[in-house]
């Protein structure tokens, strides 16, 4: 009883539930949405704004967020592909380090200025959003780096062939999710971000380093950002300064609210957040099956956002009210 | 360190003073503080107890004089310094992370090691459980905090205490919102830590409280101790005499005015919780004091007259008729005019102009069929910045870059342009200066002798007394006093105001 009760009791029940019900309604709209092909699509929707996503997750329960995540995707993927492009003896797998490394310390600016000058974090990432992708312009000259350019094996791991089960780039999006869970629930920084998002004026009596802490979860963010970047050049072949990454950072922060993080902090787990991104994916992949004019899928993708975040708002009442009624219960 | 002898204080503050922007709240602060003992720290409002266990609890720093710990003179900078040193301060309202566990929020700040270390889950929650055994209560250590009723976390606040092996254990007004019975548990507790060596600090503003637990007792007034003794010397007079102490300045002057007819009338007013059974009348030029210590339910009464927060049962009459009110613009169109107690959440649209703040409540006169006269709306605020002097650089100004006087004499313009026949007002002179208050003081007076009934909620005994026709007196809720002028005077408000609920000893 306890144990079923726990479940239903979870935050992520509600956005389960509403992925079934789509999956389903869509499934017997178009039966070739449930079939290993169109799984196979949704998945490969899926690794780059999980990614980016479980960073996004870590700034928005520490009560920031980061608006920066498509810039810094693209200055990262932009960079890392110019240095393919101008030094093509270059080991390939350098590009990760490059990239996550880049795009660290992008997070870090961000993190450093909301610290320094004591500005929200909305105001300081919608600065950078501009600012990354300006440079990212700069850097380029306004042009795209093309498929030639990107190494072979760079875009094999995006590669569906019978060769691997699974490609790579799932496989890396699978790793960032199981650490993201050690990390948030069983590391003490992890926690730490929890706490400051639950209670910011209470976490310094507490002797919490709120600096160091804020500082880490921007980094961590923009290094994971930096990682999708290099995804992307690895998946679509070219980086595109105007193209690669905007908007990226709409999908990413909806799939983490979708996901029940709460944008007041304190709230949200990885489990939640791997759901969200799975709905937005399932959604994106159903629009074309249900032969939804292209015009109108960007109004279904919102509405979907809306519906799914009400369903989030009525379960998560519906959990209060259960935990009061219990707690009068109590002798 | 030296070893300490058993007759060296546990702590010894020398000379503690401090000042809030040049305000001196503490000055001169001796007060030893015995290895096991329970040690009550009493006075009026704004006294200096609780600046005064803030700054052991290292969340101020004195800005004079020092304290030491087992005779050795410390620096207790930080709350986190405090806590190493074996120094915990339990807030009334306990101050905790909602989203976490109640086992999380006991080791957090506590544990040490690297950032990535990592979390024993099961060894905490393990240690958690047994101290919430070591306390006596049941308390889901693997829940969080979010939904705990504030007597839990006073609890989970005492074991935190006990987990980092407090020496000192601060309690700010613990039992205020505590039932007898979870009184009772705390006692019990407080009494046990006391048997193991531990010191207490007990602030209360209940005497009986006071004498079932403390051994000895300190009390502030104005910022200076005045006296430490052992409970059994003191009487209730006594104490009360000592919190009150000072001689009650003339500074203020009563307009002569004629007393009407019976403009509010509030009979039998409850709401469950917050007050009960309240009855009183406030007449047409007569001004009434509600007195009483902070959290009586003095602002919560004003609240339900004015349909903020409607009482569950009772009647209101207002100017001879029964009236109900369920909302602050049905109070409104009936003449009633409140001006809150927190101006900054209750009172100003901060970053608005001067002159929108004090049209705001007379919406229809500026702005007859929705659309805003801007020629009206600054007349009228031109008016009332002139009738009562409020200094400002422009009427576009933001209201909140003015004074706290002048923000305060800004909202009393709005609501005296309603017209209103009865005035509530709730404490509109805290935190504004002895020159302004003095001018609040005959603008109230003008108010009165102009035909308007006054209730005026007010913590400043010598406020009341030289204002008021009337003085009402709340405690814990019920209306405890209704004392003629004549009669009216420090000692009888404050034997009024100081709770003698039942405790369970």
């Amino acid at each position: 009883m306890n144990a079923v009760k726990s479940i239903l009791l979870r935050r992520e029940i509600g956005i389960f539930a509403a992925i079934v019900v789509f999956c389903a309604i869509v499934g017997i709209a178009n039966p070739r949405f449930l079939t290993t092909d169109n799984f196979r699509v949704i998945l490969l929707l899926m690794p780059l704004v999980m990614v980016a996503a479980m960073g996004e997750m870590l700034v928005i329960i520490a009560r920031h967020v980061d608006l920066s995540v498509g810039s810094t995707l693209g200055f990262s993927a932009m960079m890392t592909a110019l240095m393919f492009k101008l030094a093509p003896g270059i080991p390939w797998y350098l590009g990760f380090g490059v990239a996550i490394g880049i795009g660290a310390v992008l997070g870090l600016i961000n993190g450093a200025m909301i610290i320094a000058f004591r500005l929200p974090a909305i105001i300081v990432t919608l600065g950078t959003l501009y600012l990354y992708r300006g440079l990212t312009f700069i850097a380029s000259d306004a042009r795209q780096i093309d498929r030639q350019f990107i190494p072979g094996p760079l875009k094999a791991m995006s590669a569906n062939s019978p060769t691997y089960a699974l490609p790579w780039i799932v496989i890396i999006a699978v790793a960032v999710v199981l650490i993201t869970y050690w990390f948030a629930n069983h590391s003490r920084l992890g926690r730490q971000v929890y706490a400051i998002g639950s209670n910011p004026a209470a976490a310094p009596l507490r002797g919490i380093p709120v600096t160091a802490v804020t500082l880490a979860v921007f980094s961590i963010s923009g290094a994971l950002a930096g990682l999708a970047g290099i995804m992307y050049a690895s998946r679509w072949a070219f980086v595109n300064p105007s193209n690669t990454g905007w908007g990226f950072e709409f999908q990413v922060i909806a799939a983490v609210v979708i996901g029940g993080v709460s944008i007041n902090g304190g709230v949200g787990s990885v489990l939640g957040v791997v759901l969200g991104v799975l709905l937005l994916s399932c959604v994106s992949a159903a629009l074309p099956l249900l032969g939804i004019a292209g015009t109108v899928q960007s109004a279904i993708y919102g509405l979907v956002i809306i519906i799914a975040l009400v369903i989030d708002q009525t379960v998560r009442e519906r959990g209060i009210l259960a935990l009061a009624s219990a707690r009068s219960a109590r002798p | 360190m030296a070893e300490p002898t058993t007759d060296t204080p546990l702590i010894a503050a020398r000379g503690i003073s401090k000042s809030f922007a040049g305000v001196e709240v503490l000055r001169d602060v001796d007060l030893d503080l015995q290895r096991g003992e329970i040690h009550a720290l009493l006075g009026e409002n704004g006294a200096g107890k609780s600046t005064f266990a803030k700054i052991l609890a290292g969340v101020h720093r004195p800005t004079r004089g020092t304290v030491a710990l087992n005779g050795e003179v410390v620096d207790i900078n930080s709350p986190i310094t405090a806590q190493k040193l074996g120094v915990t301060l339990i807030h009334q309202e306990p101050i905790s992370f909602p989203d976490l566990t109640v086992a999380e929020n006991l080791v957090l700040g506590r544990t040490v090691g690297a950032p990535l270390a990592r979390v024993h889950w099961a060894q905490m929650t393990r240690e958690a459980r047994q101290l919430m055994d070591l306390l006596g209560v049941r308390i889901d250590v693997t829940r969080p905090m979010r939904g705990l009723s504030i007597a839990d976390q006073q609890m989970v606040e005492i074991a935190r205490a006990l987990a980092s092996d407090s020496r000192l254990i601060i309690m700010d007004e613990p039992t205020a919102p505590l039932t007898p019975k979870e009184v009772d548990t705390l006692f019990g507790i407080a009494r046990r830590l006391r048997g193991e060596g531990r010191t207490i600090v007990f602030i209360s503003h209940r005497l009986e409280e006071v004498r079932s637990l403390c051994d000895r007792v300190t009390i502030f007034r104005d910022g200076n101790r005045v006296a430490t003794d052992t409970i059994a010397n003191l009487s209730d007079g006594d104490i009360i005499r000592l919190m009150i102490g000072r001689p009650l300045r003339e500074y203020m002057k009563k307009h002569g005015t004629t007393i009407g007819e019976v403009a509010l009338k509030i009979e039998h007013l409850s709401k469950p919780g917050l007050f009960t059974d309240i009855s009183f009348d406030v007449r047409k030029g007569e001004i009434v004091g509600l007195g009483g210590l902070i959290g009586a339910g003095r602002t919560d009464v004003a609240r339900a007259i004015f349909g903020v927060a409607p009482a569950s049962s009772g009647t209101i009459t207002v100017n001879g008729k029964a009236v109900v009110v369920t909302s602050p613009s049905q109070a409104i169109d009936l003449g009633l005019a409140f001006v809150p107690e927190d101006r900054a959440i209750a009172g100003i649209f901060r970053t608005l102009p001067v002159e929108q703040n004090i049209s705001a409540a007379v919406p229809r006169r500026i702005a007859p069929g929705g659309i805003i006269r801007r020629k009206v709306e600054k007349a009228l605020a031109a008016e009332s910045v002139r009738r009562l002097r409020i200094r400002l650089a422009s009427m576009r100004q933001p209201i909140g870059e003015l004074s706290g006087g002048n923000q305060q004499k800004s909202i009393l313009a709005r609501w005296l342009l309603t017209d209103p026949s009865v005035l509530i007002l709730d404490e509109p002179t805290r935190g504004i200066d002895i020159g302004v208050k003095a001018e609040f003081y005959d603008m109230i007076g003008e108010l009165a002798a102009s035909g308007r009934a006054i209730l005026l909620i007010s913590s400043e005994l010598p406020e009341l007394l030289a204002l008021c026709d009337r003085v009402l007196v709340m405690s814990e809720g019920r209306l405890t006093a209704n004392i003629a002028r004549a009669d009216a005077s420090q000692e009888s408000i404050m034997q009024a105001a100081v709770p003698r609920s039942t405790v369970a000893a």
